[in-house]
């Protein structure tokens, strides 16, 4: 990994402003803020685009628009920069080492993140392949949460949970946002969206609505 | 040292054992003779031709015409590479992405040894250059192939590995490590196998003709050692260039996985 990290202190209260962004011309555009502290819901039918764009706000993809946080530009810093502020952890995350632990930047932050996860610390030792998809999700948001990033998008973070569990996570992500997290969030669950989301929008073919009511 | 002097009989007891085998096969309907002896055939009619080439390229002993047979040999083996691929690129990355590794590590390894050890007094002259850059140009096209097609393969296989270390902030090159280091050794296995078995488990070719052509077994030993050191180099060189270049096709400046521009067979 990159050790470097962007020359100008990092304002904590600036929020993450998405212009545009959008894989091109036929394909539906997002526009919105999301303040730090923040957790903004992004719902829609499936295939609308709403992962393509999270690949998109976070520069996996290329695409049209622009993103900034504060007057940091997107395009202005490297790319790699850009993740380590603004981390995107996908329904089904990739593994390349063969312990879980190998994956974390900082153990005892990740093994301090296991329980309130719902998650035995036996974990860390796993190999990724012995895993549910549900340990999984879990421990890639723990992965990506101990980066400590500024702003977390999460594509269907509870798809592969029980009720109790989701709630788990849940708590965890209001819990992250109140310590100034700002967070987009996939969901297609209502009442996960109302737990939630401090602002809410659709995504159709046709574009963006929101927020809602 | 004296050629020796071989018969059409000899030709056809040493083609003995091909027609026995092809029998074989087709009494056991093994299916394998028919492409065993067009490739007996292709392989007789090619080195006849090269032969008849040679010679005039040999006695014509001029410098443009030397540099013309290793260019048109150099753009077949950049072919080969190409053909070898499961994975093809669009744009100049097609040819290109094989084409250099091959070409440049050819061309800077037979120059070396053309300028340096193995240096006569006119430093192009055919009968050395081009079975040198012949010998090196195998050695190359297989560590270029082989190198491509493991990484090529791993990158499409471990996309979602490859992203999840792009997406916790590392660049392209430490996401693409694990995989180009797997790519290098897979490449450089046939040099490292040619060079742990030569003389014990094997006889390189070289050094097998130059003996039974008469020279003397130790003469011929320090031959071989040379072409094989050369040739470690050249295919060491060769595995390098290919896997940088292949880290630059499949990503881009953003530090993004490119792999729209692959196309799979």
């Amino acid at each position: 990994m990159q050790s470097g990290s962007v020359s100008a202190a990092p304002d904590p209260t600036e929020a993450l402003h998405i212009a545009n962004v959008s894989k091109g011309a036929g394909f539906p555009a997002l526009t919105l803020t999301i303040p730090a502290g923040e957790c903004v819901v992004l719902s829609g039918p499936s295939g609308v685009g709403k992962s393509t764009l999270l690949r998109l706000i976070v520069d996996l993809d290329p695409g049209i628009g622009s993103a900034r946080i504060g007057n940091r530009i997107r395009e202005e810093i490297p790319a790699y920069e850009w993740r380590k502020m603004v981390a995107y952890v996908p329904a089904d995350s990739g593994w390349w080492a063969p312990r879980v632990s190998d994956h974390m930047s900082d153990e005892s932050r990740a093994r301090s993140l296991l329980a309130p996860l719902g998650l035995p610390e036996r974990l860390m030792a796993s190999s990724p392949d012995d895993l549910s998809s549900g340990e999984r999700q879990r421990l890639a948001l723990i992965r990506a949460m101990i980066r400590q990033p500024r702003f977390m998008l999460l594509d269907e973070p509870t798809a592969s949970l029980d009720p109790a569990t989701a709630r788990l996570v849940e708590n965890e992500m209001i819990r992250a946002t109140k310590n100034g997290l700002g967070l987009l969030v996939v969901s297609h669950d209502p009442d996960q969206i109302a737990r939630l989301s401090d602002r809410h929008y659709v995504l159709s073919a046709t574009g963006v609505a929101g927020p809602l009511p | 040292m004296t050629p020796v002097e071989l018969s059409f009989s000899d030709f056809l007891i040493a083609a003995s054992s091909l027609l026995i085998a092809s029998a074989l096969s087709v009494r056991l309907s093994l299916r394998m003779h028919a492409p065993l002896v067009v490739a007996a055939l292709r392989m007789i009619a090619q080195l006849v031709l090269v032969g008849i080439a040679l010679r005039y390229v040999i006695a014509a002993s001029r410098a443009p015409v030397t540099l013309s047979v290793a260019a048109l040999m150099i753009a077949a083996a950049v072919r080969e590479v190409h053909s070898r691929q499961k994975h093809h690129f669009s744009g100049w990355r097609r040819y290109g992405l094989g084409g250099l590794p091959v070409a440049v590590s050819a061309v800077f390894i037979t120059g070396l040894a053309l300028t340096t050890a193995l240096r006569q007094d006119e430093w192009l002259a055919p009968q050395h250059a081009i079975p040198l850059i012949g010998i090196i140009l195998g050695t190359v096209l297989n560590s270029t192939s082989l190198a491509l097609n493991t990484m090529l393969d791993k990158i499409h296989r471990e996309r979602r590995a490859i992203e999840a270390q792009l997406l916790l902030g590392a660049d392209r090159r430490t996401a693409l490590r694990e995989i180009s280091s797997a790519a290098a050794h897979n490449g450089l296995i046939p040099v490292i196998n040619q060079m742990a078995g030569a003389g014990i488990i094997t006889m390189p070719g070289i050094m097998t003709g130059q003996i039974l052509a008469g020279m003397d077994p130790l003469a011929a030993a320090r031959y071989q050692i040379l072409l094989m050191l050369l040739l470690a180099g050249a295919g060491a060189l060769s595995v390098v260039i290919a896997t940088r270049l292949c880290i630059a096709s499949v990503t881009d400046h953003r530090h993004r996985l490119r792999l729209g521009r692959v196309a799979q067979d």
